[in-house]
């Protein structure tokens, strides 16, 4: 048998784990995860879970309001709307969270790169960004995904493209930031190599300010694909989506409002959810409030 | 022993968009092997420059630099990489000096990591084990964040990771300005007793000149970017013959109510040494300064034995003919 | 009786945090004399800068408390007066400087219009004798009155400073407490400034605390000196007393941790160990586990405050059988 050491082994706890001590003390916070964690959840599980399939038609009792049978109602095609808010969230997560991962890898690269060589090169790619910064981010998206064509990639593609430059802005003043420190300089000085002290030094510093950009970013995102498959660029039918499902719904609105509300309600959770972890991220990352 | 570093006429100077900054602007010395240099001035004079640019964290501008009998002064990557491992630096802040977001042990051996100057994991852990050792760490703490520790054993950490590659030469950039007095003793009686035991050669740059006194075997002046006076440190304590290296010396505060002494209240301000024009940079707030101050730039030059002086009425402000 | 411009009696302040209570004063008491300068001198953490802004009532509250005692400025107890009231005093009867000037002063106002707000705003000056006096203000900290109109970007470290003492001065107050006032400041720098702050307190009779941890600015200019450790004053007297005749354990070993210019010293004498954790203070005396001279009974329980001579008290048990008489 092991002997265990004598001494008492003491819990070290790294900066990110005081973060999320406080962060756990934000109730409007944790309501935040709780929602969200519920949506990921019916995502996931979605095939199981779901009461229907989320394209069985049955036009003979269409545009239902909410019953027993079909909590949510059901839509012009009698299909059941609470099964397709359902599905709905598999694409709005999928896209709200990888777009956003595309948007922050790509854009946290290049700003890293341009403010830990700055000079010509921070000028090349901060002015490159401006261009697409300056065309507004739907009008961009909207443009992506008329060329590249319908389908799930290509609307992640486009909503992340829009969202590369604010990225690598944040990024790029974290950077600056963190750079100015001596531990910089001092890995510098046993010999390390430039992507070591980006990927070691630099980057796990100047994370904090991009998590909560990216928190909130995420809920741009899902409206986002939204927008722009309520404008018929994003999912094609039948497959549910919940800014598509919002936007055949329209035309019913005076009839069946319940055909839009749920969807709407859908995204507005979501976002609400994203906004308030955002925020509270922010909160407990602030040293300002560290001790109290 | 020989001399383990010389620099010769050691220039750095910097663009700045009202000119060039002459940051360190001709500075030569020599220093022999397990002795300590140290580098006075206050701020903006250059000494941290010249500590960056002698261990190459910063290019320097002109001049050279002369390692081991090897000149070093433009290494390329590999001998660049070499020379890392002979020379190392401490740093002043021990806050800002180490990754917070690293454990002491990772800080610790993460040169020898990048220099992979291990063969084995045990041999690893047993070099961090002996490091903390030496320096004064307990074993306690190797599995400690920074912002558990206070400033004190943070510094111990930047030591321990200084000599992690087993260098010969360590720069010290102010290492215990920003540690209270208790602490400081603390820091600057392990690097004694570090040099007693493994000969290690020092650049102590410091703005107190009480550090500098009790740590140092030769002493350097500067003032904006030149060298004004050099000597060993008993005899510089005894006699100052350059006025800035008087009035500096004159204006620390002693903690002895009563030993008067007399002090030199210089006039005006530092300035930095922008596009400087051919003239003594200490002149403008020198209590003995001529025309010929303001038109030519004073050469060092031997006053005494080995006592060096930049200033052309060293002679007759000191009765010295 | 009454010679005295402030006198603390047993104030003790606390900040609460989600980890604890952190115990930053603890119980002090000080005097200070009319016209008299006092060296409040510690280690970083020691509840200097704590006390000070206690005797202004500046404590950030949450998280900081009084939590108990008296603040005698002038005869009246400053934690009895309105928050009105003691707005008035500030600034007025007793300023402060803080230690870094950089950041002390409104980057978008003219230095002569900082000093002339605060003589307006408790003088009642038209703003025409305040801009007099003001640049009257500015030449005694020797910056010439043609600066008035100049912002603080235009100004040194050492320049910036002495505005921030004009500031502080301008309204004559009684009682000036200065934190760190030159530690920011190269040396040549602060030998201009602590000539200034000299000649001003002596020209003008104001008392002054002077926060530092330097033994050698307090030689300087202290009449008076007051040693905290972890929140408490463990020796205080005059400046004789604690340079010459120096009893505690703690302000001996400050003495030997310092390098000195004037003898030369093979090896520092480090206080070994570290001050204690404001959370979790030991019982008896804070200074024991440091402590060379440590007996069983330190550890046991309140340590008393010896008033070894009529000026001199140390808070330390070797000296409890050595108390004098006082009238």
């Amino acid at each position: 048998m092991l002997v265990r050491k004598s001494t008492a082994v003491i819990k070290h706890q790294g900066p990110w784990v005081d973060i999320l001590h406080r962060f756990a003390r934000n109730k409007l916070a944790m309501v935040g995860v709780l929602i969200l964690l519920i949506l990921i959840i019916t995502a996931v599980f979605a095939p199981w879970i779901s009461p229907y399939p989320y394209d069985q038609m049955n036009t003979s009792r269409a545009s239902e309001r909410p019953s027993a049978e079909h909590w949510f109602g059901t839509d012009n095609f009698g299909r059941d709307i609470l099964s397709r808010s359902m599905y709905g969230a598999r694409v709005s997560l999928q896209v709200g969270l990888l777009a956003v991962a595309l948007a922050v890898a790509t854009g946290g690269i290049l700003g890293a790169i341009a403010a830990f060589y700055g000079g010509s090169k921070d000028n090349l790619i901060m002015r490159f960004l401006d261009v697409i910064y300056a065309v507004p981010a739907v009008l961009l998206g909207i443009a992506i995904a008329a060329t590249l064509g319908a389908g799930l990639r290509n609307l992640m593609i486009a909503i992340a493209v829009g969202n590369i430059p604010s990225y690598a802005r944040v990024v790029r003043a974290s950077v600056l930031t963190v750079k100015e420190n001596e531990y910089i300089e001092a890995s510098r000085g046993i010999g390390a190599s430039d992507a070591r002290i980006i990927f070691k030094h630099i980057l796990p510093n100047a994370m904090a300010p991009i998590i909560v950009q990216a928190t909130l970013g995420v809920a741009g995102a899902i409206l986002a694909c939204a927008t722009l498959s309520y404008l018929g660029l994003g999912i094609q039918p039948p497959q549910p989506e919940w800014g598509s499902m919002l936007s055949s719904a329209r035309q019913f609105i005076r009839q069946s409002p319940h055909m839009s509300i749920f969807p709407g309600v859908c995204i507005m959770l979501t976002v609400f959810a994203l906004n308030v972890i955002g925020d509270g991220f922010r909160d407990a990352i602030d040293p300002r409030l560290k001790d109290y | 022993m020989g001399t383990l570093l010389e620099v010769r006429d050691l220039k750095k100077y910097f663009k700045t968009p009202k000119g060039l900054l002459h940051a360190v602007d001709g500075v030569s010395f020599k220093i022999e092997a397990g002795k300590t240099l140290g580098i006075v001035g206050e701020s903006g004079c250059g000494k941290s420059t010249l500590g960056r640019i002698i261990v190459h964290l910063l290019e320097n501008s002109g001049g050279q630099i002369i390692f081991d009998g090897k000149d070093i002064s433009h290494p390329n990557k590999k001998e660049l990489h070499e020379l890392r491992k002979e020379m190392q630096m401490i740093f002043q802040d021990p806050y800002s000096s180490i990754d917070p977001r690293m454990r002491v042990k990772d800080i610790i051996g993460e040169p020898m990591i990048i220099n992979k100057t291990f063969s084995s994991k045990a041999e690893y852990n047993k070099k961090v084990s002996s490091l903390m050792e030496i320096v004064g760490l307990s074993e306690r703490v190797s599995e400690s964040y920074p912002h558990e520790l206070d400033g004190g054993r943070r510094q111990r950490i930047g030591v321990a990771r200084a000599l992690a590659l087993n260098p010969k030469f360590i720069v010290c950039d102010e290492p215990v300005s920003a540690l209270d007095v208790s602490i400081q003793a603390q820091i600057l009686n392990l690097l004694q007793d570090l040099q007693k035991d493994m000969g290690f050669t020092y650049i102590f740059i410091t703005h107190n000149l009480s550090v500098v006194k009790h740590i140092s075997d030769e002493i350097c002046v500067m003032y904006l970017g030149k060298m004004v006076e050099k000597s060993n440190v008993k005899e510089l304590f005894q006699h100052q013959y350059h006025p800035y290296t008087k009035a500096l010396l004159s204006a620390i505060p002693r903690p002895n109510i009563h030993r008067k002494i007399e002090r030199i209240i210089l006039k005006g301000e530092l300035s930095s040494p922008i596009n400087p024009k051919d003239a003594c940079r200490f002149a403008p707030r020198c209590n003995y300064s001529e025309d010929k101050c303001f038109s030519q730039t004073p050469l060092i030059q031997e006053v005494m034995p080995d006592h060096f002086v930049a200033c052309h009425f060293v002679k007759k402000i000191n009765n010295l003919e | 009786m009454n010679d005295n411009i402030l006198e603390i009696r047993n104030l003790r302040i606390q900040y609460k945090t989600r980890k604890g209570i952190v115990e930053a004063v603890n119980g002090i008491d000080l005097t200070i004399g009319k016209g008299e300068t006092l060296g409040l001198v510690g280690e970083t953490g020691a509840g200097k800068t704590t006390t000070a802004l206690g005797i202004l009532q500046l404590i950030p509250d949450p998280p900081g408390k009084i939590i108990e005692g008296e603040i005698f400025f002038d005869g009246t107890d400053l934690l009895k007066l309105s928050i009105s009231d003691m707005r008035k005093i500030r600034g007025n009867s007793i300023s402060m400087i803080f230690q870094d000037p950089m950041t002390a002063l409104n980057p978008l106002m003219t230095v002569g219009n900082q000093i002339a707000e605060v003589i307006r705003l408790h003088d009642k000056l038209s703003a025409q004798d305040a801009t007099v006096k003001s640049q009257q203000m500015l030449e005694k900290v020797g910056i010439p009155s043609e600066r008035f109109n100049e912002y603080p970007h235009q100004f040194s470290g050492g320049m910036k400073q002495r505005v921030v003492i004009a500031i502080a001065l301008a309204c004559n107050p009684a009682l000036l407490i200065a934190d760190e006032p030159t530690t920011a400041l190269d040396v040549t720098i602060q030998a201009q400034v602590l000539e200034i702050m000299n000649n001003l307190k002596n020209e003008l009779n104001t008392s002054m605390i002077l926060i530092t941890h330097d033994l050698g600015i307090v030689a300087e200019i202290c009449e008076k000196v007051a040693i905290m450790y972890a929140g408490e004053i463990i020796e205080s007297g005059t400046a004789e007393d604690i340079f010459d005749r120096a009893k505690h354990p703690y302000t001996i070993g400050l003495f030997g941790a310092i390098p000195n210019l004037d003898e030369d010293t093979e090896r520092l004498i480090p206080i070994a160990g570290l001050m204690p954790d404001p959370m979790a203070l030991p019982v008896g005396c804070n200074f024991a586990v440091r402590c060379p001279r440590k007996m069983p009974e330190c550890e046991l329980g309140e340590i008393p405050t010896v008033h070894f001579s009529e000026s001199h008290y140390i808070k330390c048990l070797l000296f409890k059988d050595m108390e004098q008489e006082v009238i």
